[in-house]
Protein backbone atom coordinates (compact mmCIF):
# COMPACT_ATOMS: atom_id res chain seq x y z
CA UNK A 1 0.00 0.00 0.00
CA UNK A 2 1.18 3.24 -0.69
CA UNK A 3 1.78 5.75 1.61
CA UNK A 4 1.08 9.14 1.69
CA UNK A 5 3.87 12.19 0.43
CA UNK A 6 2.06 14.38 3.36
CA UNK A 7 0.70 13.35 6.42
CA UNK A 8 -0.97 16.23 8.55
CA UNK A 9 -2.05 15.30 11.91
CA UNK A 10 -3.63 17.54 14.30
CA UNK A 11 -1.72 20.63 13.69
CA UNK A 12 -2.60 23.83 15.42
CA UNK A 13 -0.92 27.46 14.37
CA UNK A 14 -1.51 30.99 16.44
CA UNK A 15 -0.09 34.26 15.88
CA UNK A 16 -0.77 35.87 19.04
CA UNK A 17 -4.18 35.32 20.11
CA UNK A 18 -5.52 34.61 16.68
CA UNK A 19 -6.14 30.72 15.66
CA UNK A 20 -4.82 30.32 12.30
CA UNK A 21 -4.71 26.69 12.24
CA UNK A 22 -6.96 24.31 14.77
CA UNK A 23 -6.35 20.73 14.55
CA UNK A 24 -5.74 20.33 11.23
CA UNK A 25 -5.54 16.84 9.55
CA UNK A 26 -5.00 16.19 6.29
CA UNK A 27 -3.13 13.56 3.75
CA UNK A 28 -1.55 14.83 0.31
CA UNK A 29 -0.84 11.21 -1.84
CA UNK A 30 1.88 11.20 -4.18
CA UNK A 31 1.23 12.67 -7.76
CA UNK A 32 -2.32 13.92 -6.41
CA UNK A 33 -3.22 17.86 -7.09
CA UNK A 34 -5.41 19.41 -4.42
CA UNK A 35 -6.31 22.65 -4.55
CA UNK A 36 -6.88 24.63 -0.79
CA UNK A 37 -9.96 27.22 -1.06
CA UNK A 38 -11.14 29.58 1.34
CA UNK A 39 -11.53 33.39 2.60
CA UNK A 40 -8.26 35.31 3.65
CA UNK A 41 -7.61 33.92 6.84
CA UNK A 42 -8.98 30.80 6.73
CA UNK A 43 -5.80 29.08 7.21
CA UNK A 44 -4.67 27.94 3.91
CA UNK A 45 -1.93 29.71 3.49
CA UNK A 46 -0.64 28.84 6.84
CA UNK A 47 -0.96 25.56 5.98
CA UNK A 48 1.66 25.67 3.37
CA UNK A 49 3.90 27.99 5.37
CA UNK A 50 3.97 25.43 7.81
CA UNK A 51 4.78 22.09 5.49
CA UNK A 52 7.90 24.29 4.02
CA UNK A 53 8.61 25.62 7.66
CA UNK A 54 8.43 29.20 6.94
CA UNK A 55 6.20 28.92 9.79
CA UNK A 56 6.57 26.37 12.91
CA UNK A 57 3.47 24.95 14.24
CA UNK A 58 2.75 25.03 18.00
CA UNK A 59 1.35 21.87 17.90
CA UNK A 60 0.51 18.37 16.22
CA UNK A 61 3.30 16.61 13.30
CA UNK A 62 3.60 17.30 9.76
CA UNK A 63 5.25 14.03 8.00
CA UNK A 64 6.78 14.19 4.67
CA UNK A 65 7.63 11.31 2.47
CA UNK A 66 7.76 9.71 5.90
CA UNK A 67 10.35 12.28 8.08
CA UNK A 68 8.74 14.17 10.89
CA UNK A 69 9.63 17.53 10.08
CA UNK A 70 11.00 20.48 12.16
CA UNK A 71 11.44 18.31 15.33
CA UNK A 72 12.54 15.24 16.07
CA UNK A 73 11.05 12.49 19.21
CA UNK A 74 13.81 11.61 21.64
CA UNK A 75 12.57 10.58 25.43
CA UNK A 76 9.31 11.27 25.31
CA UNK A 77 10.05 15.14 23.88
CA UNK A 78 9.94 17.10 20.64
CA UNK A 79 13.44 18.64 20.08
CA UNK A 80 13.48 21.50 17.58
CA UNK A 81 15.98 20.27 14.38
CA UNK A 82 18.95 22.59 13.43
CA UNK A 83 18.71 25.29 11.08
CA UNK A 84 20.87 22.87 8.61
CA UNK A 85 18.42 19.91 9.20
CA UNK A 86 15.33 22.10 8.03
CA UNK A 87 17.28 23.09 5.52
CA UNK A 88 17.68 19.66 4.40
CA UNK A 89 13.80 19.14 4.25
CA UNK A 90 12.96 22.16 2.80
CA UNK A 91 14.65 20.90 -0.10
CA UNK A 92 11.91 17.94 -0.71
CA UNK A 93 9.20 21.07 -1.65
CA UNK A 94 9.12 23.69 -3.80
CA UNK A 95 7.73 26.58 -2.88
CA UNK A 96 5.88 29.34 -5.19
CA UNK A 97 5.14 32.78 -3.70
CA UNK A 98 2.26 34.99 -4.26
CA UNK A 99 4.47 38.01 -5.35
CA UNK A 100 7.22 35.89 -6.92
CA UNK A 101 9.84 37.04 -4.61
CA UNK A 102 12.29 36.35 -7.47
CA UNK A 103 16.03 37.86 -6.30
CA UNK A 104 16.03 40.99 -8.54
CA UNK A 105 19.69 41.33 -8.79
CA UNK A 106 20.35 37.90 -10.52
CA UNK A 107 19.23 37.36 -14.07
CA UNK A 108 16.36 34.68 -15.09
CA UNK A 109 18.95 31.86 -15.13
CA UNK A 110 20.82 32.65 -12.05
CA UNK A 111 17.79 32.67 -9.88
CA UNK A 112 17.47 28.79 -11.13
CA UNK A 113 21.09 28.24 -10.40
CA UNK A 114 21.11 29.72 -7.11
CA UNK A 115 19.57 26.96 -5.10
CA UNK A 116 21.54 24.23 -6.98
CA UNK A 117 24.74 25.46 -7.02
CA UNK A 118 24.81 27.24 -3.84
CA UNK A 119 22.89 24.80 -1.40
CA UNK A 120 23.33 21.61 -3.09
CA UNK A 121 26.80 22.66 -4.67
CA UNK A 122 26.42 21.36 -8.03
CA UNK A 123 28.52 22.16 -10.77
CA UNK A 124 27.18 25.30 -12.98
CA UNK A 125 27.67 23.92 -16.14
CA UNK A 126 25.36 21.08 -15.57
CA UNK A 127 22.79 22.93 -13.86
CA UNK A 128 22.30 25.67 -16.71
CA UNK A 129 21.94 22.91 -18.91
CA UNK A 130 18.87 22.34 -16.71
CA UNK A 131 17.57 25.78 -15.61
CA UNK A 132 18.01 26.30 -19.65
CA UNK A 133 15.68 23.65 -19.99
CA UNK A 134 13.61 24.09 -17.56
CA UNK A 135 13.02 27.85 -18.73
CA UNK A 136 12.15 26.48 -22.38
CA UNK A 137 9.36 24.68 -20.28
CA UNK A 138 7.99 27.58 -19.10
CA UNK A 139 8.24 29.11 -22.27
CA UNK A 140 10.77 31.56 -21.98
CA UNK A 141 14.05 30.52 -23.46
CA UNK A 142 14.38 33.89 -24.49
CA UNK A 143 14.53 35.43 -21.74
CA UNK A 144 17.33 34.05 -19.39
CA UNK A 145 19.31 37.19 -19.37
CA UNK A 146 17.02 39.21 -18.00
CA UNK A 147 16.51 40.42 -15.10
CA UNK A 148 13.23 40.47 -13.16
CA UNK A 149 12.10 44.01 -13.04
CA UNK A 150 12.59 43.42 -17.50
CA UNK A 151 9.80 40.33 -17.11
CA UNK A 152 6.07 41.11 -16.89
CA UNK A 153 4.32 39.37 -13.36
CA UNK A 154 3.26 35.99 -15.53
CA UNK A 155 6.86 35.93 -16.80
CA UNK A 156 8.15 36.20 -13.51
CA UNK A 157 5.83 33.87 -11.55
CA UNK A 158 6.90 31.57 -14.52
CA UNK A 159 10.62 31.62 -13.42
CA UNK A 160 9.49 31.22 -10.60
CA UNK A 161 8.20 28.31 -10.87
CA UNK A 162 11.42 26.97 -12.71
CA UNK A 163 13.64 28.34 -9.64
CA UNK A 164 11.34 26.08 -7.39
CA UNK A 165 11.41 22.80 -9.75
CA UNK A 166 15.43 23.42 -10.12
CA UNK A 167 15.65 21.99 -6.71
CA UNK A 168 14.10 18.84 -7.84
CA UNK A 169 11.43 18.92 -4.92
CA UNK A 170 9.12 16.10 -4.34
CA UNK A 171 6.36 18.26 -3.84
CA UNK A 172 5.03 21.83 -5.06
CA UNK A 173 3.22 24.18 -3.08
CA UNK A 174 1.72 26.84 -4.72
CA UNK A 175 0.74 30.00 -2.07
CA UNK A 176 -1.90 31.99 -4.47
CA UNK A 177 0.19 31.99 -7.56
CA UNK A 178 -1.78 34.12 -9.48
CA UNK A 179 -3.44 36.55 -6.91
CA UNK A 180 -1.55 39.32 -7.84
CA UNK A 181 -1.35 39.24 -11.40
CA UNK A 182 -3.28 41.20 -13.66
CA UNK A 183 -6.08 39.38 -15.14
CA UNK A 184 -4.60 38.98 -18.66
CA UNK A 185 -1.69 37.08 -17.34
CA UNK A 186 -3.06 34.35 -15.17
CA UNK A 187 -4.01 32.29 -18.02
CA UNK A 188 0.48 31.46 -18.62
CA UNK A 189 1.34 30.71 -14.87
CA UNK A 190 -1.91 28.33 -14.79
CA UNK A 191 -0.81 26.79 -18.41
CA UNK A 192 2.76 26.12 -16.31
CA UNK A 193 0.59 24.73 -13.71
CA UNK A 194 -1.41 22.17 -15.69
CA UNK A 195 1.57 21.03 -17.24
CA UNK A 196 3.63 20.14 -14.22
CA UNK A 197 0.18 18.39 -12.69
CA UNK A 198 0.07 16.41 -16.24
CA UNK A 199 3.93 15.38 -15.73
CA UNK A 200 2.88 13.67 -12.02
CA UNK A 201 4.01 16.23 -10.05
CA UNK A 202 2.26 16.34 -6.11
CA UNK A 203 0.83 19.79 -5.93
CA UNK A 204 -0.79 21.88 -3.54
CA UNK A 205 -2.36 24.74 -4.43
CA UNK A 206 -3.87 27.71 -2.47
CA UNK A 207 -6.24 29.70 -5.21
CA UNK A 208 -8.76 31.55 -5.86
CA UNK A 209 -9.25 30.27 -9.36
CA UNK A 210 -12.12 28.01 -9.03
CA UNK A 211 -11.34 27.12 -12.72
CA UNK A 212 -8.35 25.76 -12.44
CA UNK A 213 -9.68 23.60 -9.32
CA UNK A 214 -12.64 22.51 -11.43
CA UNK A 215 -10.57 21.30 -14.81
CA UNK A 216 -6.67 20.15 -12.85
CA UNK A 217 -7.25 19.22 -9.01
CA UNK A 218 -8.33 15.65 -7.95
CA UNK A 219 -8.78 17.04 -4.59
CA UNK A 220 -10.41 20.39 -3.62
CA UNK A 221 -10.12 20.99 0.08
CA UNK A 222 -12.17 23.83 1.39
CA UNK A 223 -11.07 25.86 4.50
CA UNK A 224 -12.92 28.18 6.72
CA UNK A 225 -11.74 29.41 10.31
CA UNK A 226 -8.55 27.34 10.61
CA UNK A 227 -9.72 24.01 10.11
CA UNK A 228 -11.28 21.82 7.14
CA UNK A 229 -14.85 22.09 6.24
CA UNK A 230 -15.59 19.94 3.37
CA UNK A 231 -13.47 17.81 1.06
CA UNK A 232 -13.48 15.43 -1.82
CA UNK A 233 -13.52 15.54 -5.48
CA UNK A 234 -13.45 18.97 -7.44
CA UNK A 235 -16.68 18.42 -8.90
CA UNK A 236 -18.62 17.70 -5.55
CA UNK A 237 -17.00 20.14 -3.50
CA UNK A 238 -17.69 22.90 -5.98
CA UNK A 239 -20.77 21.34 -8.07
CA UNK A 240 -22.56 20.36 -4.90
CA UNK A 241 -21.18 20.80 -2.03
CA UNK A 242 -22.84 19.67 1.48
CA UNK A 243 -21.82 22.29 4.00
CA UNK A 244 -23.51 25.47 4.45
CA UNK A 245 -20.39 27.49 4.66
CA UNK A 246 -18.99 25.96 1.48
CA UNK A 247 -21.87 26.99 -0.38
CA UNK A 248 -22.00 30.29 1.02
CA UNK A 249 -18.51 31.02 -0.25
CA UNK A 250 -19.02 30.00 -3.32
CA UNK A 251 -21.77 32.13 -4.06
CA UNK A 252 -19.83 34.69 -2.81
CA UNK A 253 -17.04 33.81 -4.97
CA UNK A 254 -18.67 33.08 -8.09
CA UNK B 1 -18.64 54.37 -39.78
CA UNK B 2 -20.59 57.68 -38.94
CA UNK B 3 -18.22 60.66 -40.21
CA UNK B 4 -16.31 62.67 -37.39
CA UNK B 5 -18.40 65.51 -36.55
CA UNK B 6 -17.18 68.78 -37.32
CA UNK B 7 -15.42 71.01 -35.16
CA UNK B 8 -16.73 73.71 -33.18
CA UNK B 9 -15.07 77.39 -34.91
CA UNK B 10 -12.91 79.68 -32.49
CA UNK B 11 -9.99 77.58 -31.78
CA UNK B 12 -7.00 78.43 -33.96
CA UNK B 13 -4.29 76.42 -34.89
CA UNK B 14 -1.10 76.96 -32.76
CA UNK B 15 0.72 74.42 -34.04
CA UNK B 16 4.30 75.33 -35.64
CA UNK B 17 4.09 77.94 -33.05
CA UNK B 18 7.25 77.64 -30.31
CA UNK B 19 7.27 78.25 -26.64
CA UNK B 20 9.25 81.39 -26.28
CA UNK B 21 12.13 81.74 -24.04
CA UNK B 22 12.03 83.57 -20.86
CA UNK B 23 14.75 86.36 -19.75
CA UNK B 24 15.24 85.27 -16.07
CA UNK B 25 16.52 88.59 -15.04
CA UNK B 26 16.46 87.54 -11.72
CA UNK B 27 18.89 84.73 -12.00
CA UNK B 28 21.13 86.93 -13.88
CA UNK B 29 21.12 89.59 -11.27
CA UNK B 30 21.37 86.86 -8.48
CA UNK B 31 24.65 85.36 -10.25
CA UNK B 32 26.12 88.62 -10.89
CA UNK B 33 26.33 89.61 -7.21
CA UNK B 34 27.46 85.90 -5.91
CA UNK B 35 30.20 86.64 -8.37
CA UNK B 36 31.02 89.76 -7.04
CA UNK B 37 30.87 88.65 -3.86
CA UNK B 38 33.10 85.81 -4.54
CA UNK B 39 35.39 88.20 -6.47
CA UNK B 40 35.57 90.20 -3.21
CA UNK B 41 36.65 87.36 -0.78
CA UNK B 42 39.50 86.46 -3.30
CA UNK B 43 41.27 89.98 -3.43
CA UNK B 44 40.57 90.06 0.51
CA UNK B 45 42.92 86.85 0.82
CA UNK B 46 44.80 87.86 -1.96
CA UNK B 47 45.76 91.23 -0.15
CA UNK B 48 45.95 89.78 2.93
CA UNK B 49 48.71 88.54 4.73
CA UNK B 50 49.21 85.18 3.18
CA UNK B 51 52.00 84.58 1.10
CA UNK B 52 50.88 82.72 -1.79
CA UNK B 53 54.14 81.42 -3.26
CA UNK B 54 54.99 79.54 0.25
CA UNK B 55 51.50 77.70 -0.42
CA UNK B 56 52.39 76.35 -4.37
CA UNK B 57 55.79 75.81 -2.80
CA UNK B 58 54.28 73.59 0.32
CA UNK B 59 51.95 72.14 -1.97
CA UNK B 60 53.98 69.80 -3.35
CA UNK B 61 56.91 68.88 -0.62
CA UNK B 62 58.04 65.46 0.11
CA UNK B 63 56.44 65.90 3.79
CA UNK B 64 53.23 66.42 2.58
CA UNK B 65 52.95 64.40 0.02
CA UNK B 66 54.42 61.42 2.75
CA UNK B 67 50.93 62.60 4.73
CA UNK B 68 48.22 62.37 1.56
CA UNK B 69 50.08 58.94 1.11
CA UNK B 70 49.41 58.16 4.58
CA UNK B 71 46.11 59.83 5.66
CA UNK B 72 44.92 57.45 2.53
CA UNK B 73 46.05 54.40 3.66
CA UNK B 74 44.83 55.14 7.01
CA UNK B 75 41.57 56.08 5.73
CA UNK B 76 41.41 53.27 3.41
CA UNK B 77 42.33 50.67 6.08
CA UNK B 78 40.01 51.79 8.75
CA UNK B 79 37.03 51.80 6.50
CA UNK B 80 37.83 48.30 5.57
CA UNK B 81 38.04 47.09 9.01
CA UNK B 82 35.06 49.19 10.20
CA UNK B 83 32.92 47.90 7.04
CA UNK B 84 33.87 44.23 8.33
CA UNK B 85 33.42 44.83 11.94
CA UNK B 86 29.78 46.63 10.96
CA UNK B 87 28.49 43.45 8.82
CA UNK B 88 29.40 41.22 11.69
CA UNK B 89 27.65 43.71 14.10
CA UNK B 90 24.82 44.50 12.29
CA UNK B 91 24.49 40.63 11.44
CA UNK B 92 25.24 39.98 15.32
CA UNK B 93 22.45 42.57 16.21
CA UNK B 94 19.32 40.85 13.47
CA UNK B 95 20.20 37.55 14.43
CA UNK B 96 17.81 35.77 17.14
CA UNK B 97 20.34 34.90 19.51
CA UNK B 98 20.27 37.75 22.17
CA UNK B 99 23.54 37.00 23.72
CA UNK B 100 24.79 38.01 20.16
CA UNK B 101 22.01 40.53 20.07
CA UNK B 102 23.44 42.05 23.39
CA UNK B 103 26.93 42.33 22.78
CA UNK B 104 26.31 44.07 19.41
CA UNK B 105 23.78 47.02 21.00
CA UNK B 106 27.08 46.87 23.81
CA UNK B 107 29.85 47.78 20.78
CA UNK B 108 27.66 50.48 19.10
CA UNK B 109 26.95 52.26 22.71
CA UNK B 110 30.34 52.21 23.91
CA UNK B 111 32.01 53.15 20.63
CA UNK B 112 29.68 55.62 19.71
CA UNK B 113 28.98 56.95 23.14
CA UNK B 114 32.73 58.59 23.59
CA UNK B 115 34.41 61.00 21.26
CA UNK B 116 36.88 59.52 18.85
CA UNK B 117 39.93 61.44 19.94
CA UNK B 118 39.24 59.82 23.75
CA UNK B 119 39.30 56.39 22.13
CA UNK B 120 42.29 57.45 19.57
CA UNK B 121 44.65 58.41 22.73
CA UNK B 122 43.44 55.53 24.76
CA UNK B 123 44.49 53.24 22.56
CA UNK B 124 47.64 54.36 22.16
CA UNK B 125 48.38 54.84 25.61
CA UNK B 126 47.74 50.96 26.45
CA UNK B 127 51.24 50.69 27.36
CA UNK B 128 49.84 52.66 30.48
CA UNK B 129 47.24 50.11 31.38
CA UNK B 130 48.91 47.13 30.04
CA UNK B 131 52.62 46.95 30.40
CA UNK B 132 52.84 43.81 28.31
CA UNK B 133 50.38 42.32 26.20
CA UNK B 134 51.01 39.14 24.60
CA UNK B 135 49.05 35.34 24.85
CA UNK B 136 50.23 33.45 28.12
CA UNK B 137 52.80 31.48 26.98
CA UNK B 138 52.79 31.73 23.59
CA UNK B 139 54.14 35.69 22.72
CA UNK B 140 54.37 38.59 24.62
CA UNK B 141 55.93 41.47 23.95
CA UNK B 142 55.98 45.50 25.27
CA UNK B 143 52.99 47.12 24.86
CA UNK B 144 54.94 50.31 23.50
CA UNK B 145 56.45 48.26 21.08
CA UNK B 146 53.24 46.76 19.76
CA UNK B 147 50.92 49.90 19.90
CA UNK B 148 52.73 52.38 17.62
CA UNK B 149 51.16 55.27 16.12
CA UNK B 150 49.90 53.22 13.06
CA UNK B 151 48.16 50.39 15.19
CA UNK B 152 46.86 53.07 17.05
CA UNK B 153 45.28 55.25 14.48
CA UNK B 154 43.90 52.16 12.45
CA UNK B 155 42.28 50.44 16.00
CA UNK B 156 40.50 53.97 17.40
CA UNK B 157 39.15 54.76 13.83
CA UNK B 158 38.05 51.28 12.72
CA UNK B 159 36.60 50.04 15.67
CA UNK B 160 34.76 53.55 15.90
CA UNK B 161 33.93 53.62 12.45
CA UNK B 162 32.11 49.61 12.80
CA UNK B 163 30.01 51.14 15.45
CA UNK B 164 28.57 53.83 12.94
CA UNK B 165 28.51 51.60 10.07
CA UNK B 166 26.58 48.50 11.49
CA UNK B 167 24.46 51.32 11.42
CA UNK B 168 23.96 51.71 8.20
CA UNK B 169 24.51 48.07 7.71
CA UNK B 170 21.27 46.77 9.57
CA UNK B 171 19.11 49.99 8.11
CA UNK B 172 20.09 48.52 4.70
CA UNK B 173 19.48 44.63 5.80
CA UNK B 174 15.90 45.84 7.22
CA UNK B 175 15.37 47.51 3.95
CA UNK B 176 15.33 44.15 1.75
CA UNK B 177 11.86 42.67 1.66
CA UNK B 178 10.93 39.68 3.85
CA UNK B 179 9.84 37.97 1.08
CA UNK B 180 13.69 37.47 -0.56
CA UNK B 181 14.70 35.90 2.94
CA UNK B 182 11.50 33.62 2.60
CA UNK B 183 12.39 32.74 -1.13
CA UNK B 184 16.19 32.04 0.18
CA UNK B 185 14.99 30.10 2.67
CA UNK B 186 13.06 28.20 0.35
CA UNK B 187 15.63 26.70 -1.48
CA UNK B 188 17.14 25.33 1.65
CA UNK B 189 19.59 28.51 2.57
CA UNK B 190 20.63 28.95 6.08
CA UNK B 191 20.36 32.10 7.61
CA UNK B 192 23.98 33.09 6.79
CA UNK B 193 24.36 32.43 3.22
CA UNK B 194 20.79 33.79 2.58
CA UNK B 195 22.27 37.25 4.23
CA UNK B 196 25.66 36.62 1.77
CA UNK B 197 23.91 35.59 -1.47
CA UNK B 198 20.21 36.77 -0.90
CA UNK B 199 20.38 39.83 1.39
CA UNK B 200 23.46 42.23 1.86
CA UNK B 201 23.87 42.06 -2.31
CA UNK B 202 20.87 44.08 -2.45
CA UNK B 203 21.03 46.29 1.12
CA UNK B 204 24.71 47.01 -0.95
CA UNK B 205 22.65 49.63 -2.96
CA UNK B 206 21.06 51.17 -0.17
CA UNK B 207 23.75 51.43 2.16
CA UNK B 208 26.46 52.98 -0.61
CA UNK B 209 25.41 56.50 -0.67
CA UNK B 210 25.53 56.74 3.12
CA UNK B 211 29.01 54.61 3.24
CA UNK B 212 30.17 57.25 0.75
CA UNK B 213 29.66 59.82 3.11
CA UNK B 214 31.22 58.12 6.18
CA UNK B 215 34.14 57.19 4.15
CA UNK B 216 34.80 60.89 3.08
CA UNK B 217 33.85 61.88 7.10
CA UNK B 218 36.82 59.14 7.53
CA UNK B 219 38.79 60.39 5.39
CA UNK B 220 38.71 63.99 7.59
CA UNK B 221 38.76 61.98 10.20
CA UNK B 222 42.57 60.62 10.14
CA UNK B 223 43.45 64.20 10.99
CA UNK B 224 42.49 63.40 14.57
CA UNK B 225 45.47 60.71 14.31
CA UNK B 226 47.40 63.42 14.28
CA UNK B 227 47.47 63.70 18.29
CA UNK B 228 48.98 60.17 18.53
CA UNK B 229 51.85 61.05 16.74
CA UNK B 230 50.69 59.36 13.45
CA UNK B 231 52.23 61.28 10.27
CA UNK B 232 49.04 61.79 8.65
CA UNK B 233 48.34 65.48 6.01
CA UNK B 234 47.87 67.44 8.88
CA UNK B 235 50.48 66.24 11.29
CA UNK B 236 52.96 66.58 8.60
CA UNK B 237 52.01 70.25 7.31
CA UNK B 238 51.88 71.36 11.41
CA UNK B 239 55.73 70.13 12.00
CA UNK B 240 56.75 72.32 9.08
CA UNK B 241 54.97 75.56 10.32
CA UNK B 242 56.36 74.77 13.87
CA UNK B 243 59.66 74.98 11.44
CA UNK B 244 58.80 78.61 9.32
CA UNK B 245 55.86 79.51 11.11
CA UNK B 246 53.97 79.83 8.20
CA UNK B 247 50.48 78.54 9.98
CA UNK B 248 47.98 79.51 7.42
CA UNK B 249 49.65 78.67 3.99
CA UNK B 250 50.60 75.23 5.34
CA UNK B 251 46.74 74.69 6.40
CA UNK B 252 46.06 76.08 3.32
CA UNK B 253 47.70 73.38 1.43
CA UNK B 254 46.51 70.95 4.19
CA UNK B 255 42.75 72.19 3.29
CA UNK B 256 43.59 71.96 -0.57
CA UNK B 257 44.53 68.78 -0.55
CA UNK B 258 41.56 67.03 1.05
CA UNK B 259 39.23 69.03 -1.00
CA UNK B 260 41.14 66.89 -3.70
CA UNK B 261 41.06 64.03 -2.63
CA UNK B 262 37.18 64.17 -1.67
CA UNK B 263 36.61 65.45 -5.11
CA UNK B 264 38.55 61.72 -6.68
CA UNK B 265 36.06 60.17 -4.36
CA UNK B 266 32.46 61.23 -5.44
CA UNK B 267 32.59 59.83 -9.01
CA UNK B 268 33.86 56.42 -7.74
CA UNK B 269 30.93 56.26 -5.49
CA UNK B 270 29.27 57.02 -8.70
CA UNK B 271 30.46 54.36 -10.33
CA UNK B 272 29.96 51.84 -7.51
CA UNK B 273 25.77 52.91 -7.10
CA UNK B 274 26.04 51.81 -10.60
CA UNK B 275 27.93 48.39 -10.32
CA UNK B 276 25.54 47.52 -7.38
CA UNK B 277 22.25 48.66 -9.20
CA UNK B 278 22.08 45.80 -11.49
CA UNK B 279 18.49 44.88 -12.14
CA UNK B 280 17.17 47.68 -10.52
CA UNK B 281 16.72 49.38 -14.26
CA UNK B 282 14.16 48.01 -16.49
CA UNK B 283 16.15 48.72 -19.54
CA UNK B 284 19.76 48.69 -18.12
CA UNK B 285 21.75 45.75 -19.78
Amino acid sequence: MTKPLVAIRTVSKNFGEFQALRGVSLDVWPGEVMCLIGASGSGKTTLLRCINQLAMIDSGGIWLDGELLGVREHGGKLHRLSEREIGRQRLKTGMVFQRFNLFPHKTALENITEGPTQVQGRKLDEVRTEALELLRRVGLAAKSDSYPAQLSGGQQQRVAIARALAMKPMLMLFDEPTSALDPELVGEVLAVMKELAKSGMTMMVVTHELGFAREVADRVVYMDQGAIVEQGRASDVLGAPREERTKAFLSAVI
Amino acid sequence: MKPAPALAEGFPDLSGMRIAREPHWFRWISAALIVLVLAAIVRAFANGQIEWSYVSRFLTVKAILEGIVNTMVMAVLAMMLGIFLGIVVAIMRLSPNPVLKTVAAGYTWLFRGTPLILQLLLWFNLALVFPTIGIPGLWSARAVDVMTPFLAALLGLGINQGAYTSEVMRAGMLSVDIGQYEAAQAIGMGRLRALRRIVLPQAMRVVIPPLGNEFIGMVKATSLASVIQYPELLHNAENIYYANSRVIELLIVAGLWYLLVVSILTPLQMLLERRFARGTLRLAR
